[in-house]
């Protein structure tokens, strides 16, 4: 077959060269990153606008976010396109397969972060991981935690809210992913799978993954170069729109207000944040300067948690595709359990903080 | 003649994905069928797990993301 060959800008280009420039970057990047609040004051006091008004501080908000957001996902989104280039569905999958439920379940949503995933070969990965042995709930952990917890969620809430609050996700994501996923491999709802996809299962076919090829480190820089435009491409409108809209309730949203809406004391709030959350479809990136700005004016964090998992876990695009190998019976359980699980964990969250 | 098989459900990549194997085919004068494939069950068939796929003459060669040119151009050239 073919000679391993760096096409591209890797042609001609000596593999040092790439180190020196990753390491450079790195280094720009940090002096850049501490600057930051500098900067973003100075271009408000270039504006005709009073810094301590409404309009200020949405600015202000606005112009240090921006960047900042931009280039925390920059750094993580590389270095997770880099780390994601040592796994594959594929070995995921030979990982996965005829593991016992827990055991299996803890390793899915583990491999989930880890594993490159796209929701629109959902259903090929679905199918994928069904046909070769890999059990039902274990699947579904997979496919709970692969959009939840992702890198692009963390670093904006390690960002702009805290590690705490990150960890607390990173921690609840997979906890749900886990225990969703279990509940789901108990009921054995194997039958409620599209009939199609029952005849795979039984067939249960050994599908040859193409050969796995020896990637060198400059060919993983480029795969980390190649997720942040493919990340950047999809994402910078979201992110544009989450920060525009957190800005604008940071700087005229009254206090009061949310409070009595999203805090704590409503009992009513964290079920209506995960309901309101199920139809909303946007990804981590544009959800989360919205959840920053809902922090701040003092909504409570059980409440803001839930309503983030429920718009990026359960979406009604995923469960449109979801569709076509799943019985919209299944489709319930699968959002009626991780909706509870999610629901569980604002509630807890708000009585124990 | 080759026949090539590019998998997707239809997102970008996957167009993406098909314009280069033509683009490739073109530019290195050989001549290649190609076919879209969209069904989720044939996808999942072939043994892709994560699109685009491609397949040339019945093998797969290709799952996840964009393809490389030269290793493209390899399997074009077979």
């Amino acid at each position: 077959m073919s000679v391993e060959t760096h096409p591209g800008p890797a042609q001609g280009r000596p593999d040092w060269s790439w180190h020196v420039g990753v390491v450079a970057a790195l280094v720009a990047w940090w002096m850049i990153y501490g600057q930051l609040i500098p900067l973003s004051e100075w271009l408000v006091s270039r504006l005709p606008v009073e810094r301590h008004s409404h309009t200020g501080e949405a600015l202000a908000f606005f112009f240090y976010d921006v960047p900042k957001v931009m280039m925390l996902l920059t750094l993580i989104v590389f270095a997770m396109g880099v780390v994601r280039s040592f796994f594959s569905p594929e070995k995921t999958r030979a990982l996965l397969s005829g593991k016992r439920e827990g055991v299996g379940n803890v390793m899915s949503a583990g491999l989930g972060v880890l594993t490159p995933f796209c929701s629109c070969s959902a259903v090929p990965l679905f199918i994928g991981f069904v046909s070769a042995g890999v059990p039902l709930g274990v699947t579904f952990s997979f496919l709970i935690a692969a959009p939840m917890v992702n890198e692009v969620a963390l670093v904006l809430l390690v960002g702009l809210v805290g590690w705490q609050v990150a960890a607390t996700y990173l921690v609840f994501g997979l906890g749900i992913a886990i225990v969703a996923g279990f509940v789901i491999g108990k009921l054995n709802l194997e039958g409620w799978l599209q009939d199609w996809v029952r005849e795979i299962h039984a067939g249960a076919s050994a599908i040859d993954a193409p050969e796995d090829e020896k990637l060198t480190l400059v060919h993983r820089y480029r795969l980390g170069l190649d997720a942040v435009r493919e990340i950047f491409g999809k994402v910078w409108l979201w992110i544009l729109l989450g920060i525009g809209m957190g800005a604008l309730i940071h700087g005229y949203v009254p206090e009061e207000l949310m409070v009595r809406i999203m805090g704590a004391d409503a009992w009513w709030s964290v079920p209506a944040a995960v309901v309101l959350g199920i139809p909303m479809y946007t990804n981590a990136a544009g959800v989360i300067p919205i959840v920053e700005a809902l922090l701040g004016k003092g909504a409570a964090l059980g409440t803001v948690l839930a309503f983030m998992m429920s718009v990026i876990a359960l979406s009604l695009p995923e469960m449109i595709i979801l569709r076509q190998v799943l019985t919209l019976r299944l489709i319930a359980v699968f959002i009626g359990v991780v909706g509870g699980g999610i629901l569980l964990v604002g509630v807890l969250f708000n009585l124990l903080f | 003649m080759k026949s090539i098989k590019v998998y997707g459900p239809g997102c970008k990549r996957c167009e993406t994905t098909a314009e280069m194997v033509h683009n490739r085919a073109a530019a290195l004068g050989e001549e290649v069928e190609v076919e879209k494939v969209t069904d989720p069950r044939e996808i999942a068939m072939a043994g892709v797990m994560s699109t685009p796929g491609i397949s040339v003459d019945g093998k797969l060669v290709h799952a996840g993301g964009l393809p490389d040119e030269g290793k493209l151009d390899g399997w074009l050239k077979g």
